[in-house]
């Protein structure tokens, strides 16, 4: 099954007027620190890294621990002043990455 | 007159004290349910409609666009060769049209599109059908709800009807209204069913927890939608 990221932005941006973008991305974020049914270790799995770039401008960044939860969700604001298009980038363990981009059209 | 009017307000006011277990929870769970952009159930739903379109012989190549299906979660569960209820359906669908062998209980791809078929669903009325069969599963399921099971010895109706709203432990008892299954239930951290709901109650009662889609699960649920008969639905839900 593919990765799947769900991001919302509002419908009606203003140039130069914060508005804010919510994403979430589905991952176990295996901590490492948890065993399984049979008590062996699993495996460390964890997002490492998000990104968020305009028109490839990074405008936020966030990094991941082992405490975040789950299907990690960020909610963040930030300014545009022309329209473009925005990047989102999950990486993590394992060579895990999914990229996702919408386009910003400001009313 | 005013007097007249005054009772006219209070029979209105009277006239129905179900309350959904959405309106009794705390504003923060309120806003998580009412915020699709929050919503924790959002990367399910974006599931569903990934597998409602895919393959061949795909939901959509029969039902269209989801939207289609507004109203059907609604008239859950139904009798059609056996009692169904939505998830049922869906199994059905998927082994008789689709050729494909059914997902276990519980699996992510099954509640996805439960809960996508149940959204289409949201604001309507539960309107459970009525028919012989439905009928009978009703009358066993009152039954069942009513009678005391388990080590604890407790029936549904002692908590649900009785000691609703009052606190077991730290917690609400909510009314136990299946206006919004399948829920996203916070304990759980993922989405899960009415069946769920239910054998995690049987289980609290140190009662044999019964099978999945047996006769007991299926009248109570048929009991339980008639219950809930008529309160607006608001799939998937959000509960603690």
């Amino acid at each position: 099954m593919a990765t799947r990221a769900v991001i919302s932005i509002p419908t009606t941006i203003r140039a130069g007027e914060p508005f804010e973008v919510r994403a979430t991305v589905a991952h176990a974020m295996e901590t490492g620190y948890r065993t399984g049914d049979d008590g062996s270790r699993l495996a460390r799995d964890l997002v490492r890294r998000f990104e968020c770039r305009l028109d490839g401008e990074l405008v936020f960044a966030a990094d991941l621990y082992a405490a975040i939860s789950a299907n990690p969700y960020l909610a963040f604001w930030i300014r545009a002043d022309k329209p473009g298009e925005l990047s989102f980038a999950w990486l993590g363990d394992n060579g895990f990455e999914h990229r996702e981009t919408r386009a910003l059209l400001l009313a | 007159m005013r007097a007249l009017l005054l009772l006219v307000v209070a029979l209105a006011a009277h006239a129905d004290e179900r309350r959904s277990g959405r309106e009794t929870m705390s504003p923060a769970l309120r806003t998580l349910q009412a915020d699709d952009t929050q919503h924790p159930a959002q990367l399910a739903l974006a599931l569903g409609r990934e597998l409602w379109g895919q393959g061949g012989n795909s939901c959509a190549s029969c039902h269209g666009e989801p939207d289609k299906l507004r109203g059907a979660a609604a008239r859950y569960p139904a009798f059609d060769q056996g009692l169904l209820d939505l998830p049922g359906r869906i199994q059905r669908c998927r082994v008789r049209h689709q050729q494909q062998s059914a997902w276990a209980p519980e699996a992510e791809p099954l509640l996805a599109l439960t809960a996508l078929v149940a959204q289409q669903s949201r604001g309507l009325p539960l309107d459970p059908p009525r028919g012989a069969e439905l009928d009978a599963a009703g009358r066993r399921g009152q039954q069942l709800y009513k009678t005391r099971i388990g080590a604890l010895n407790l029936s549904c109706a002692q908590c649900h009807d009785e000691r609703a709203g009052l606190r077991l432990g730290g917690s609400l008892i909510p009314q136990g209204h299946v206006d919004d299954y399948p829920v996203y239930r916070l304990e759980w951290q993922s989405l899960g069913s009415l069946q769920r709901r239910l054998r995690g109650c049987l289980n609290g009662v140190r009662a044999t927890v019964w099978d999945w889609d047996s006769a007991e699960l299926l009248a109570l649920e048929v009991y339980l939608a008639r219950r809930s008969a008529g309160m607006a639905m608001q799939p998937p839900g959000v509960r603690p």
